[in-house]
């Protein structure tokens, strides 16, 4: 497979060092809003379709988006994607539906709140790859792991990341009822 | 010639936070150039030995620049030109 997986990294440390200084002065939501809480917040409805996505595709791995209002962190509109690598070790987006996918968003005034991806052989951990093409600065990466279980009933693993230059942080996972008016 | 160039939150850094600015050119290798003439490092993130990053996505009026030529598609006025980051992983 052809891939750099140091593509997306910031080239120096220069974009680091200016985050973690207005960090420090507290200045950095301002400008990237409350991307830092450290916990996804995401409602049963959209973890079951997450989790259920995972299983259907396994063993090749599963991928999609959770779409929410800009800036607002709210998981909200569940979309899965179809994994045009159609591969148990690699994931990648459609190029011509990634297009429609930020035409949509962008449309609605939304961003990628969650990116997700299965691993179907591995735990839910990101790889060097995921780390070296994560891209959405502002998303919570979820990382769901089949392996267990496969195309079975089951838990999975089901865990979520920051990933921000080449850094990542995990961070708690709270799932909240599904409202029933939430269409 | 006017050329709206839609930039993916990544690069906002080298726009100042714009999340999309003008350039011109009549190709794409030429309105690359443009930006880093405005916008120093972008191209680096853009293109790599001479071509496209595997991992970077450009489409002109909504159509992948892959399809249509690659760095040598032609551009004309008023056209729109969308940056997008391919969400892939392994």
């Amino acid at each position: 497979m052809d891939f750099h997986p140091h593509e997306w990294k910031f080239r120096g440390e220069a974009e680091g060092d200016r985050r973690r200084a207005r960090l420090r002065r507290g200045t950095a939501r301002a400008e990237a809003p409350p991307t830092l809480d450290l916990v996804l917040t995401i409602d049963q409805a959209t973890y079951d379709a997450i989790v259920a996505h995972a299983k259907r595709d396994h063993p090749d791995e599963a991928c999609g988006v959770v779409a929410g209002p800009e800036g607002s962190d709210r998981p909200e509109r569940f979309i899965e994607m179809v994994n045009a690598a159609g591969s148990p070790t690699f994931y990648e987006f459609d190029s011509t539906d990634l297009f429609q996918l930020y035409k949509d968003m962008d449309e609605r005034d939304e961003e990628p709140v969650v990116v997700y991806h299965s691993h179907t052989a591995t735990e839910a951990y990101p790889s060097r790859t995921d780390i070296g093409l994560a891209s959405e600065p502002n998303a919570h990466y979820v990382l769901v792991s089949t392996r267990e279980h496969g195309n079975n009933d089951g838990p999975v693993e089901f865990r979520s990341y920051r990933i921000i230059d080449g850094v990542v942080t995990e961070e708690d996972v709270t799932i909240t009822p599904t409202e029933e008016s939430t269409p | 010639m006017a050329i709206e160039v839609r930039i993916p939150t990544i690069l906002r850094t080298y726009t100042d936070g714009a999340k999309a600015v003008e350039a011109e050119g009549a190709t794409l290798t030429a309105l690359i150039d443009d930006l880093e003439g405005n916008h120093p490092g972008i191209k680096e993130r853009l293109i790599d030995n001479g071509d496209l990053r595997r991992f970077v996505n450009v489409y002109i009026n909504d159509e992948d620049v892959r399809f249509i030529g690659g760095l040598d598609a032609e551009l004309a006025d008023g056209d729109q030109v969308v940056v997008l980051p391919a969400v892939a992983g392994g």
